[in-house]
């Protein structure tokens, strides 16, 4: 009997270049959200920051690096990009590898394009590197995450990839079609 | 015609474009009302009511006349200002509001009638009789009346939306703004100047005079060359501020591409901007008012400033022969320009006495112009003095009533202006849109070095504010001259004296307003129309409200002025909608078994956002019911396949996760075995049923709930509420785990055969039973597998992660069709579960109780819960109530209609008797023959009575008897087979 074959989210939509923007597709090792139980914080940040190397953020922020990354993502909600975690204790913990659409959004225009799907205010010396803000993009509920210069990390449920990318695209040539 | 010499137009570069399809030349930077009047064209509109033959009054946003149509078909344009629309090559524009052309307009007729068509007619008049006014008058009225059309197609064009965000947000680039936006950008703040025209500069860009020692427009460049440099500056031409709201934000509206060719189709035609700013700093500037006496409406009639702007922005003489009128020392300024370009200015009329005019100008002092002459464009005007009247040659009269500070934005938040009687103009109340400063002209500040002073000193203020440290600048020498004006509103005398040249308002109008008692000034606009449309009254409202004063006996500030509201100027529905045409409108949520069902034809339908199959046509099959019958037959005898992944997931953990669900569901949780699974009742607070689902215990404190499609954001918030307002003591946590996992129910006699082909080890019942739940894996994937039933059969649900759902869904598939199954769509599960008497929110409604269900019992006695006091309120569990039964016909009529009522087979199917309603309804090809469910007044007590359906819309009515709602396998031995 033939496996199971896994399909990303965005499979056969991206990447995408228009004008001098990038949209690729990002698809983790694993994706997994932590939430601290009650008086819990402080160890499972440890025990994060041993598995990982990065503690909980604090809100609106993250931790870690490309390969690994814990991302503020609600109330008491930490989500963890990268590696497949082991079991910490005292935190709830839930598979969302499969849950999420991520794309990666990179060039000089980056930023303009996103201002045309999200209100929050992404200057780069208010939203600098690192920051994360949990916002609608257009009509869907969101991740936004800098991680580069001109280069941010997208968030949405699987099931809107097809809008996710079919917004961007309409955003992105927009933006280049401005020249 | 052009004057040599002037203008900042490109005269290197020429442009061709077309008004009603005649060729015309302008040069790079001229508007369209700027081009057509340097080529002898002043004819550009016609007028609202009585089509009188218009040209353009102004030279700005504001303009009332000079409205004009771009572009053809699905994008055409209408309504577009043609003293804003640039010209470009190959731009088409067309009049509007004429029939058969602007130059002959049979509508014209209606000026003949005006004595009739004044204020207040169309009320009087049409009164009568009632019916008529929707069916014939208003819209034969509308068809003569009015402004552009809109094409009726679809409009393919692009338009965006953004956000931007700033310190500092100024708002109009003249001196003032200019001087604004460089103080605080040399402070290092965030800046962001809104400029509404094409090119930065303001009134800079319109007049002859220096600042700095240099032509204005030139000290305009080097500020703006210097604004340019600085990174913490942004530049926004072509985009005018809208309106202001909440919180520092204001909506802008960014012309993008009406300037240009539609060689992109990518490219927007317009952004609308939302801005998020600390502070404003309103440099709006003033807008000239004409002055109202007969005949002032002729092409040919403009305000001075518009003159001045035409000459020396264009460099366009408006007229061979032009004549100032005016009470303010502008009337002098524009004689002078007009005679420094050796345009010959027939003569100076200004209403004040005493006053000499420039050398060699005609100047008629004390003196007013109260009639005009000529067709369709001015060629005489009538100047009274005394009781002599004279009438003199001009073929374009420039005039100057004074300014009104454009006040507009700052009352958009509910402040009213204050009047200022030195300037005989309202100004904005202080502090009237938190965080905004107004500086310059509209703030009353009316000499270039005022604006300039006012600039700087708002910019120096909103620094300090926001903690920033600003040098004051210094500020270039400019002209200072003091503004005197005398009060000039009307000039009286016979005929028509138009206020709003848009609507048609006549000085008339107004009084006649006053004497029906429309005293108000609120009144008197909806009475008279004035001020509505696409100007808003900008040129009228003060002149308007001035003569309502004279008239009602009462001064301008008790008088006070209309309500100002956004937008600012016309923004198109496109661009406030943007980006939600189309599929833009909401997200599509689309299951991992998207591709696979579209492949096999499966029409969609949508439920909230997602997409799901109604039914899987066969080869043959023509209908749905076809479809709908065989696969309902399908899951009924062998096994068949749905998507139910668009149920909502809930993974709730924590030592408190169980005293969760015991408070928010009617039933016990707590006592759940792991390992297991339950249904679940979840009321609201005020004691109806919320959703219903099954609730699985995974682990000790692990469970994963279930809910229906519709409300799975609506339970998710209930939960975080319970959890974060009413028990936030509880130690638990809680996440959607819904897009996880591609869930997927196998339903059918041989659904345990087909998963046993599977999985990697098989089940049976024994380890597997109703209700029974657990981790599995397929091929090596680690899944979830749970024994529950909505079809009443044996019947399973699996569960993998949702990279896998697309692989998975097509095994199944291949493996249901070799047993003789396969997929079933949305209407083979509904008729499943009518069969079953199962619920969905067509029965949970929001108006239904548990005890209306026939669920009461599920409403646990041992344990308080969400909604449970609420639901014990008097008359909630009355034997009385609509409550649920099962409905069959039983009479020659076999069709039963959701939305039906129920009544007595005695009663008239009237409201008073009206027992009851049909929720829904199918055909039933396991039972043969149709099966409804509905809410009937003592329902269960019923049982083989018959009543009457009654669908009132289709004129239907079906006799049926009552019946238990579970019509088939009552005893439920199937889910356990």
């Amino acid at each position: 009997m033939a496996d199971l074959i896994a399909t990303s989210a965005c499979a056969g939509r991206l990447p995408k270049t228009i004008g001098d923007v990038t949209l690729t597709e990002i698809v983790f090792g694993a994706i997994t959200s932590v939430a601290p139980l009650k008086g819990q914080e402080e160890a499972v940040s440890d025990a994060l920051k041993a598995q990982i190397g990065a503690a909980l953020p604090k809100p609106n922020r993250s931790t870690g690096k490309a390969a690994a990354r814990a991302v503020f993502f609600g109330r008491g909600q930490t989500m963890v990009l990268g590696p497949r975690l082991a079991h910490i204790e005292g935190a709830v913990m839930t598979d969302q590898t499969d849950a999420w659409a991520a794309v990666e959004l990179d060039g000089p225009s980056a930023r303009d394009v996103l201002v045309r799907l999200v209100s929050v205010d992404l200057r780069p010396d208010v939203f600098k590197q690192g920051h994360a803000a949990r916002t609608p993009i257009i009509h869907m509920p969101g991740l936004v995450l800098r991680t580069g210069a001109d280069r941010y990390l997208l968030m949405t449920f699987r099931s809107m990839a097809g809008t996710l990318v079919h917004d961007l695209e309409t955003a992105m040539e927009g933006v280049a079609a401005r020249g | 015609m052009r004057v040599q010499g002037r203008g900042l137009i490109d005269r290197n570069t020429p442009v061709s474009f077309t008004f009603d399809g005649v060729a015309h030349e302008g040069f790079a930077g001229d508007t369209v009302a700027s081009a057509l009047l340097a080529g002898g064209v002043r004819l550009m509109g016609r007028s609202f009511k009585y089509h009188r033959p218009r040209g353009p009054l102004t030279a700005g946003s504001e303009e009332p006349n000079a409205l004009v149509t771009i572009g053809r078909g699905a994008a055409a344009d209408p309504n577009t200002r043609a003293t804003v629309q640039e010209v470009f090559e190959g731009l088409e524009v067309s009049s509007q509001n004429r029939w058969p052309s602007l130059g002959f307009d049979l509508m014209s007729v209606n000026d003949l009638f005006a004595p009739f068509l004044a204020a207040g007619f169309y009320y009087k008049t049409f009164m009568w009789p009632r019916a008529f006014w929707e069916k014939l008058y208003e819209p034969v009225i509308r068809r003569a009346a009015g402004l552009g059309a809109l094409s009726g197609q679809p409009n393919e064009d692009r338009y965006e939306r953004a956000w931007a965000h700033c310190d500092v947000l100024v708002i109009g680039s003249g001196p003032a703004g200019l001087m604004a936006a460089l103080t605080a950008a040399r402070a290092g703040l965030d800046v962001i100047l809104a400029e509404e025209d094409a090119r930065m500069g303001g009134r800079c860009l319109a007049e002859r005079e220096e600042v700095g020692g240099r032509p204005a427009h030139v000290w305009a460049g080097e500020v703006l060359a210097e604004l340019g440099a600085m990174p913490n500056v942004r530049l926004m031409t072509r985009t005018t501020v809208t309106g202001a709201y909440d919180g520092g934000t204001y909506g802008a509206l960014e012309r993008v591409s009406h300037h240009l060719p539609a060689t992109d189709p990518r490219r927007p035609r317009e952004c609308f901007w939302r801005i998020a700013a600390r502070r404003t700093i309103l440099c709006a500037g003033a807008l000239e008012r004409p002055v109202a006496f007969r005949n002032n409406d002729r092409p040919g009639v403009m305000t001075a400033g518009a003159v001045r702007a035409y000459l020396n922005r264009w460099g366009v003489a408006t007229g061979k022969s032009v004549a100032v009128f005016g009470n303010t020392d502008d009337a002098h300024r524009t004689a002078r320009d007009l005679a420094d370009a050796g345009v010959h200015v027939a003569a100076l009329i200004d209403t004040r006495e005493g006053v000499t005019g420039p050398a060699g100008i005609p100047t008629f002092s004390g003196s007013v112009v109260c009639n005009t002459g000529g067709g369709k464009a001015l060629d005489s005007i009538t100047i009274r003095r005394g009781g002599r009247e004279d009438r003199i040659a001009a073929d374009c009269l420039a005039i100057s009533g004074g300014w009104n500070p454009t006040v507009h934005l700052t009352c958009h938040m509910n402040a009213r202006p204050r009047w200022r009687d030195d300037i005989l103009s309202f100004v904005p109340a202080p502090d009237a849109v938190p965080g905004m400063e107004a500086a310059g002209a509209c703030n009353g500040a009316f000499s270039t070095a005022a604006c300039l002073r006012e600039g700087a000193e708002a910019a120096l203020r909103v620094a300090e504010a926001l903690g920033a440290k600003a040098a004051a600048p210094e500020l270039p020498p400019a002209e200072d001259d003091p503004y005197r004006i005398a009060a000039l509103w009307h000039v009286p005398g016979k005929g028509r004296a138009w206020l709003d040249f848009q609507n048609d308002v006549t000085v008339k109008d107004v009084h006649q307003a006053a004497v029906e008692n429309f005293r108000s000034v609120e009144h008197m606009k909806r009475y008279t129309t004035q001020g509505m449309a696409t100007d808003q009254g900008k040129n009228s409202n003060v002149a308007a409200l001035a003569i309502l004063a004279d008239a009602t006996g009462r001064g301008i500030p008790e008088t006070g002025t209309t309500t100002f509201r956004p937008p600012y100027v016309p923004v198109s529905i496109a661009a406030m909608g943007a980006g939600a045409q189309g599929k833009g409108f909401a997200p599509q949520r689309l299951t991992t078994s998207h591709k696979a069902t579209t492949e096999r034809g499966a029409p969609m339908i949508e439920a909230g956002l997602w997409y799901r199959p109604s039914y899987f046509p066969a080869p043959g099959e023509t209908t749905w019911r076809q479809s709908c019958d065989r696969e309902v037959a399908m899951v009924r005898t062998a096994v068949g396949i749905c998507d139910v992944s668009t149920l909502g997931k809930i993974d709730i953990q924590g030592p408190d996760a169980a005293a969760m669900l015991d408070f928010v569901y009617t039933n016990s949780f707590s006592t759940l075995a792991e390992g297991r699974v339950r249904y679940g009742l979840m009321l609201r607070e005020d004691g109806h049923v919320m959703d219903d689902g099954t609730t699985a215990r995974l682990g000790d404190q692990h469970f994963v709930m279930t809910t229906t499609t519709a409300a799975a954001g609506q339970v998710m918030k209930h939960l975080e509420f319970v959890h974060q307002c009413l028990r936030p003591d509880w130690d638990l946590s809680m996440i959607s785990v819904t897009e996880q996992w591609a869930q997927f129910a196998v339903a059918g006699p041989k659904s345990r055969e087909l998963l046993n082909g599977l999985l990697d080890q098989p089940i049976d019942d024994a380890t597997w039973p109703f209700m029974s739940c657990g981790k599995i894996a397929v091929q090596g994937v680690e899944g979830r597998l749970f024994r529950i039933s909505f079809s009443g059969e044996h019947a399973y649900e699996i569960a993998v992660p949702a990279r896998f759902g697309d692989s998975l869904f097509r095994l199944l598939v291949a493996r249901a069709e070799g047993m003789g199954g396969g997929l079933y769509g949305m209407e083979a599960l509904n008729v499943l579960r009518i069969e079953k008497g199962h619920i969905t929110h067509a029965e949970i409604h929001g108006r239904t109780t548990a005890f209306d269900i026939g669920m009461q019992r599920m409403v646990s006695q041992k344990k308080d819960c969400i909604g449970k006091t609420m639901s014990e309120r008097p008359g909630l569990m009355d034997g009385g109530r609509e409550r649920l039964v099962g409905l069959r016909p039983v009479g020659a009529v076999q069709q039963l209609i959701a939305g039906a009522h129920l009544f007595g087979m005695d009663d008239a199917p009237v409201r008073v008797n009206d027992q009851g309603y049909i929720t829904s309804t199918c055909w039933s090809p396991t039972l043969g023959g149709t099966l409804a469910l509905g809410f009937l007044k003592r329902g269960p007590e019923r049982y083989g009575e018959t009543v009457k359906m009654v669908d009132h819309v289709r004129g239907i009515t079906a006799v049926c008897e009552v019946v238990n709602p579970v019509f088939f396998d009552p005893e439920g031995g199937r889910v356990r087979g």
